[in-house]
């Protein structure tokens, strides 16, 4: 087999992070290339620099022994190289034919467009992917995993010599699934050099032939498939040396503080939260494992009231959680800090302070007189015992670090004197240093007898700080272990379940 | 860098200093509209033509409070100036006719009354247009075009398309107060006066001082972010609008009572001079942003503005293009300010 493109000393910098240290990578042709590691190992990265979107801060990109620069997703593409992204780069409002054919429309005369030609293809396209799908259909109106079909015949219609796929199958069912292994097997038989990117890694044992493991921007791993088998791969994602994350302090637990009993949030041919029970004492910190997809968001949103619609039961200190808005939910103890701190956790216009009282204002009200000068001396407070560098409180909340934004989140929670704190990916977009402070402050926390729930995709932060594990896949409670007896295997093969190709498991 | 950024580089202190000049814009534009109309138009300083600007800038500083809460909650309301069509003709009707209950006698009002219900019309319609845009999903631009639409249809529809004239009101049945409105004192400034200033306390006090004016900023500024915090974010949207058909239905009646009529034309295109005022105090369009003691600085530039180019002789056909350049000079330089507040911000938390 012959190397089509490598990558040499690859080094990539963000203002800010390193996110690949001078990499060396080999991208095989006519064979399937699978890259692992987890959130923020670097893959997209690397993937984006393949594919012209981002180019290297140092390092060399070459093809066939040539080097080659890409100034440009179009440089990229001119070489042979698709790449399809793990978000939808899709036009809902146009039709199947117009998106894949969008920017390379087929004309006459390079004016009007040829829309019989272009139809035509799109249909030999289908054919191919053995898909039903109209070409004249709204993409709009197609299923998430049909849509993504229509990504991948995008890049077909290329005829791309290197296509990549950063998790092609996360909204795919297991049928469309094995319709795209197919076309990967007759593409890799043409010739073609594939690589795949997923979590999945029954997925990635069946399809790979090559694997390339990234932690922390460094390549820990690359070899054949051959003998590849999970502990391998366990070992190569999380490595020997540990962070160095707050220890486990050791208190006793107190009473259970939540309870949720058969959960559920339906959706369009499904349930994105299926049957979800668990309960949860004081002091205790239940860390909620899973792959993309698998539901832990919408499980945490669905006990802080975002979804009217979903069912099951939820007691509070063995009181039920009756209100369905979210201000009721916030009134009985609960309380989110969402993944998308910038979309759902701040507002960026506001103030640090007024941000921090967002959701207490009561606190610092008498009848509808808001007492300013309480207020301030509330959030200085705050702002001191969970450590928020600020220069001023009447900064917008937009001017901090992504750590001490999370903080002010955190600061706004806190102030609702919570029993109970949802963290969704507590960690996401901060950076080394600032994590560390906020797993003291949640070690902390729960030291004081506050339960908390937080979903992680990082296997180490799971590891660190959680008492128990709860692991969740396609909606269900896949696995349930207590600190002493998890391992990183248990965890993740809990995890890739319900995403077996010919295996049903049973809910656990 | 480019040249915008010069100031920023001359040092800290000349950074802030110009930030002041900034933030004081619009206060420093009335100053200097004021100052130069002093100079150019006979009489404008004369206490008589004070008194009648200002009860020219009170009717559109009514409707640009009310807007203003619309605006930071991100919304807006197209309705008011038809509101006040509507509501002027409500007062009228209730004056000249009551309400005939269909047995051969009909219910007459004194003038609280009338202003009571009128004050419940505007409020209704405002609630009209919030169950619109929380309930049905209808987007603010939509529901209040087609509630702008309904209301001068109404108005027209009162009195097949005619003034109610003579509100003079009756004394037998204790409406004969209602030219007071318009007309009365107190203190020597005119009732209307006094009402613009209960008006924009409350409003301003709200809006700084109340939860509830807090979670308007919130609202507009990120809307899921609000309701993940757990602000009830209809309830405040149905808030902004009910409170903006209040101001409306004041402004209907202090029209109606001035004119000692009500005609059914009343109001039209004053919404564009409430959003003009918001805007030119500051208001950011995209929600979040703004303050009341902005707004009515706002719309007393405007109004100064039109009224002295009307004492210049200036033709009004100009007036409206220097209206309009004014706005757009507003909002660029408020663009600028945005920038610089920032930056300084930003400089800030870095050293911190």
């Amino acid at each position: 087999m012959t190397v089509g493109l490598q990558i040499r000393g690859g080094t990539k910098v963000y203002p800010g992070t390193k996110a690949l240290k001078s990499v060396d990578f080999d991208l095989h042709m006519g064979a399937v290339n699978v890259l692992i590691g987890e959130n923020g190992a670097g893959k997209s990265t690397m993937m984006k620099v393949i594919a012209g979107v981002e180019q290297l801060t140092q390092g060399r990109i070459l093809m066939d022994g040539a080097e080659v620069h890409f100034n440009g997703p179009d440089d990229a593409r001119r070489h042979g190289i698709g790449i399809v992204f793990q978000e939808l780069n899709l036009f809902p409002n146009l039709t199947v034919a117009e998106n894949i054919f969008m920017g390379r429309e087929r004309t006459r005369a390079g004016v009007d467009i040829d829309m019989a030609a272009q139809r035509r293809e799109t249909r030999a396209l289908m054919a191919r992917l053995e898909q039903d799908i109209d070409p004249d259909t709204l993409l709009g109106d197609l299923r998430v995993g049909q849509q993504q079909i229509v990504e991948i015949a995008k890049s077909l219609a290329q005829h791309a010599r290197i296509l990549i796929l950063d998790e092609p199958t996360s909204a795919l069912s297991a049928a469309e699934v094995e319709i795209l292994f197919r076309v990967i097997d007759d593409l890799r038989r043409q010739g073609v050099g594939i690589v795949y990117i997923s979590h999945r890694l029954e997925e990635l044992l069946r399809i790979g032939d090559h694997i390339t493991v990234l932690r922390d921007g460094r390549i820990t791993g690359a070899r054949t498939m051959d003998g590849v088998d999970l502990p391998w791969i366990v070992e190569s994602m999380i490595g020997e040396a540990s962070k160095d994350y707050a220890k486990a302090t050791d208190h006793p637990f107190g009473p259970e503080v939540f309870r949720a009993e058969e959960v559920c949030l339906p959706r369009a041919g499904g349930m994105v939260v299926d049957h979800v029970s668990l309960s949860l004492r004081a002091g205790e910190i239940l860390g909620i494992y899973g792959l993309m997809g698998a539901g832990r968001t919408e499980f945490l949103e669905c006990v802080i009231g975002r979804h009217p619609h979903a069912t099951g039961r939820m007691f509070v200190e063995d009181r039920p959680l009756k209100s369905r808005s979210v201000a009721g939910r916030i009134a009985q103890g609960i309380a989110l800090i969402p993944e998308d701190r910038k979309n759902d956790g701040l507002v960026q216009i506001l103030s640090i302070r007024e941000n921090m009282t967002l959701s207490s204002l009561d606190r610092v009200t008498t009848g509808i007189h808001m007492n300013l000068g309480a207020e301030r001396r509330t959030v200085a407070d705050f702002v001191r015992r969970l450590t928020v560098k600020i220069a001023s409180m009447e900064n917008p909340v937009s001017s901090l670090s992504g750590g001490n934004q999370q903080k002010v989140v955190i600061g706004k929670a806190l102030m609702t004197k919570p029993r109970v704190l949802l963290m969704d990916e507590p960690s996401r977009g901060i950076d080394i240093g600032a994590k560390a402070e906020v797993f003291r402050v949640m070690r902390d926390l729960a030291a004081e007898g506050l339960g908390i729930i937080f979903v992680t995709s990082d296997l180490e932060e799971l590891m660190a700080l959680s008492d128990r594990i709860v692991v969740m896949s396609n909606g269900r409670v896949t696995g349930r272990f207590d600190r002493k007896d998890a391992t990183e295997t248990l965890v993740v093969a809990a995890s890739a379940k319900g995403h077996a190709l010919h295996q049903k498991e049973p809910a656990a | 860098m480019s040249d915008v950024a010069t100031p920023a580089r001359s040092g800290p202190s000349s950074t802030q200093a110009l930030l002041v000049l900034l933030k004081a814009r619009t206060f420093i534009a009335l100053i200097l509209v004021f100052a130069f109309f002093a100079f150019a138009a006979p009489n404008f300083l004369s206490t008589a033509n004070m008194v009648i600007m200002s009860k020219h800038v009170a009717l559109n500083a009514f409707l640009a409070i009310g807007m203003t809460f619309v605006i930071i909650s991100g919304g807006i309301d197209l309705s008011v100036g038809s509101i006040v069509g509507l509501c002027g003709m409500v007062a009228g009707w209730l004056i000249l006719n009551g309400i005939d209950v269909g047995l051969g006698w009909s219910i007459q009002f004194n003038t609280v009354e009338i202003c009571l219900i009128v004050m419940v019309v505007g409020i209704a319609i405002g609630a009209v247009n919030g169950v619109l845009i929380t309930r049905l999903n209808v987007a603010p631009f939509i529901a209040t075009l087609g509630t702008l639409y309904v209301c001068r249809g109404a108005a027209m529809l009162f009195s097949d398309g005619r003034t109610f004239p003579n509100l003079t009101g009756n004394a037998e049945y204790g409406s004969d107060s209602f030219r007071l409105i318009g007309a009365g004192t107190f203190l020597g400034l005119p009732v209307s006066i006094w009402m613009l200033i209960a008006v924009a306390v409350v409003a301003a006090y709200v809006a700084r001082r109340t939860p509830l004016g807090r979670y308007i900023y919130a609202v507009g500024g990120n809307e899921r972010g609000a309701a993940l915090s757990g602000v009830r974010v209809n309830w405040i949207k149905m808030f902004v609008y009910m409170f903006s058909g209040l101001c409306a239905a004041l402004v209907g009646l202090i029209i109606s009572s001035q004119l000692v009529a009500a005609h059914p034309a009343t109001g039209q295109s004053f919404e564009l001079n409430a959003i003009a005022a918001a805007v030119l105090g500051g208001t950011s369009m995209s929600g979040g942003r703004g303050r009341i003691g902005g707004t009515i600085v706002g719309a007393f530039v405007i109004g100064v503005l039109s009224d002295g180019l009307v004492m210049m002789g200036v033709s009004s056909f100009w007036q409206t293009v220097i209206k309009g350049l004014v706005i757009i000079a507003a909002v660029v330089v408020d663009q600028a300010q945005q920038k610089l507040q920032a930056r300084v911000a930003l400089q800030a938390e870095a050293g911190a």
